[in-house]
């Protein structure tokens, strides 16, 4: 027990030698529980203290979700114009391309066919990370072409929505993009195919107020900030505090409008159940 | 109506000519001398500018002219366009919501469902009205109504005018965005003609939560878009002092938006706004909603939803990269 008695005071080690930890090797939840990156990975990105489901991208949702990560990307070069000749601080084309260059991904959402537990399912997912997944006219075209692809092969389709709602920079446009994947989900619900909408942290505005309501099986990751207004303009609006929870998954469950809520280790497992369950 | 004397900041030389010309008539009735040359001359003056004014709006006046205080309302509008019309009330599920009116009217023979956002236009009215901000049971009487249609068979006309959904405790309780969403999905299947018309402010999804239509049009002098002015400022400025830099920028106007195809048509206004003149902007409607419905009505049903369906498919500006260029 040697190493009680201090023989000699503070750190010894000259700062030349000092040893560094790499960087991104340990991640910090927002409680403050300390994980190895490998070991979050392994669980699917959810801290295992403490539940927190960390944000993640398409890469991840992919790898987690279809079988030995196997999976065709639908309408990769798909890519934004700009239509408006939109500038506010930088114009948006510039914007766009630095977020290219940042995220290493193109647009706010990506789409990909694959197998689900042995079973053909078409996945759209977005990019919070890209312009705060904002959607502008790509993303809504990709979530309409991954919806006719799902029509054409009669595959169940799966949303996963992360995304602050409509990009500004494409003003109108934006807009009717709530308008055109709406008008492919009564497609879609016409032809009876299942249409999975998961609504992850965050899910707010446009998306909110179109696609991502329109499941038929609305399904929530625990604790994701899901609303259409944003919690700062109702603060502004009615001036006053909002109550806990208040947006929270576990909120919109109690008011009725999310069949359940997944922890998104059991993501795959669930979703496997629940087309089980359909296909009987 | 016109009980308030607004005057927005570049219609001010009009009205302290028009004050002038008045003056000089009262002169000349008053002293009996003859200034009828001048009074021609200068209503001549006042024609040219009000032309030259209105005709080279800016972006940001438009928007001032959409909110006009005299503008007229869903209700205004409604009232002047038919011979009877009966409002129905109430969402079925949880109450009714008075920033969306709607009820069947008949508008030259015949009969249409008209629903409509509704501003008010004192403090009590604009408290009843909610300023035009729809709560969830708003879209849900909407799409109730719209519905009814459907059953008897009768063509739907929307009036749009909303700042925005109502972004409240409440509302999000009760789904606001689901009400929209559901909103634009149903009114793809609607098998009765829909015309659409922006009367004043079009902000975002809660404008559009009424505004499926296979007939999307737009009065000239009003705005349709993503967001407000005003809240692009204070999200990309972080101010709202850039409001008018904003309008620029969200290339918001009926003219715009013809242009990039994201309506179908713009209904001219008289010289100054609707605000100027109820009866001819009410008549020039009517004449745009009586023609639209017979064209619509020469469809078939699938034709009719199958064209709504691919219009809205096709809008949208992007690039497809080509290939083994990488990012």
């Amino acid at each position: 027990m040697s190493w009680f008695k201090r023989n000699q005071k503070g750190i010894k080690t000259p700062t030349s030698q000092k040893k560094d930890s790499p960087n991104g090797l340990w991640v910090k939840s927002p409680s403050g529980k300390l994980i190895h990156t490998k070991e979050l990975k392994s669980n699917s990105y959810v801290f295992p203290d403490d539940g927190h489901h960390q944000r993640i991208g398409s890469k991840e949702y992919f790898e987690i979700l279809f079988d030995h990560n196997e999976f065709a990307e639908i309408e990769e070069g798909l890519i934004p114009g700009d239509p408006l000749k939109f500038e506010d601080s930088k114009p948006y084309p510039d914007r766009v391309v630095a977020s290219q260059k940042k995220t290493n991904l193109k647009e706010a959402a990506r789409s990909a066919c694959g197998k689900l537990g042995g079973k053909d399912i078409a996945v759209c997912c977005m990019d919070f990370s890209f312009i705060g997944g904002s959607m502008g006219s790509v993303v809504g075209e990709k979530i309409a072409r991954t919806i006719d692809y799902s029509l054409e092969r009669k595959i169940p389709f799966l949303m996963i929505s992360k995304s602050g709602g409509a990009r500004m920079m494409e003003a109108g446009f934006s807009l009717m993009q709530m308008a055109k994947t709406s008008a492919k989900l009564h497609l879609l619900s016409e032809a009876k195919i299942p249409y999975i909408s998961l609504l992850t942290d965050p899910t707010t505005g446009g998306v909110t107020a179109s696609f991502a309501m329109l499941g038929d099986f609305n399904i929530a990751e625990p604790k994701a900030l899901i609303g259409f207004a944003g919690p700062r303009v109702i603060r502004e609006t009615i001036g006053k505090d909002l109550p806990k929870g208040f947006q929270s998954s576990e909120f919109v469950l109690d008011h009725g409008f999310i069949d359940f809520i997944v922890d998104r280790r059991e993501l795959k497992e669930k979703l496997m159940e629940l087309f089980k369950l359909l296909d009987n | 109506m016109n009980n308030n004397n607004t005057v927005l900041d570049f219609e001010k030389p009009i009205v302290d000519l028009e004050s002038k010309l008045n003056d000089m008539k009262e002169l000349a009735d008053k002293n009996d001398v003859d200034v009828s040359k001048a009074i021609k001359d200068l209503e001549k003056k006042i024609e040219t500018l009000k032309k030259d004014t209105y005709k080279n709006l800016t972006r940001w006046q438009r928007v001032q002219l959409s909110r006009h205080p005299n503008r007229p309302y869903t209700l205004d509008y409604i009232y002047e366009l038919t011979s009877s019309f009966i409002e129905l009330h109430g969402d079925r599920s949880y109450g009714d919501d008075k920033a969306i009116v709607g009820g069947l009217g008949e508008i030259d023979g015949k009969t249409f469902m008209l629903i409509g956002q509704q501003k008010g236009r004192n403090t009590k009215q604009r408290q009843m009205r909610n300023f035009g901000m729809a709560n969830p049971e708003g879209y849900r009487k909407a799409l109730r109504l719209m519905k009814t249609a459907e059953k008897f068979n009768k063509p739907i006309i929307t009036l749009i005018d909303t700042p925005g959904a109502f972004p409240g405790i409440e509302a999000e309780e009760r789904g606001q965005g689901e009400a929209i969403a559901r909103n634009l999905k149903e009114m793809f299947s609607l098998k009765v003609p829909i015309i659409c018309i922006v009367i004043g402010e079009g902000a975002s999804g809660g404008a559009l939560g009424i505004a499926i239509g296979d007939r999307v049009l737009m009065l000239e002098n009003t705005w349709y878009s993503v967001i407000s002015p005003e809240s692009c400022s204070s999200i990309l400025w972080r101010s709202w002092d850039y409001k008018e830099q904003a309008a620029e920028a969200l290339k918001l106007t009926a003219d715009d938006m013809l242009g990039f195809k994201l309506i179908d048509g713009i209904i001219k206004e008289p010289l100054g706004g609707a605000d100027k003149d109820l009866q001819k902007a009410s008549s020039e409607i009517k004449k745009v909603i009586l023609k639209e419905a017979e064209s619509l009505s020469q469809l078939s049903i699938d034709e009719l939803i199958n064209a709504r369906i691919d219009k809205f498919c096709k809008m949208g500006d992007f690039k497809q990269e080509e290939a083994n260029v990488g990012v």
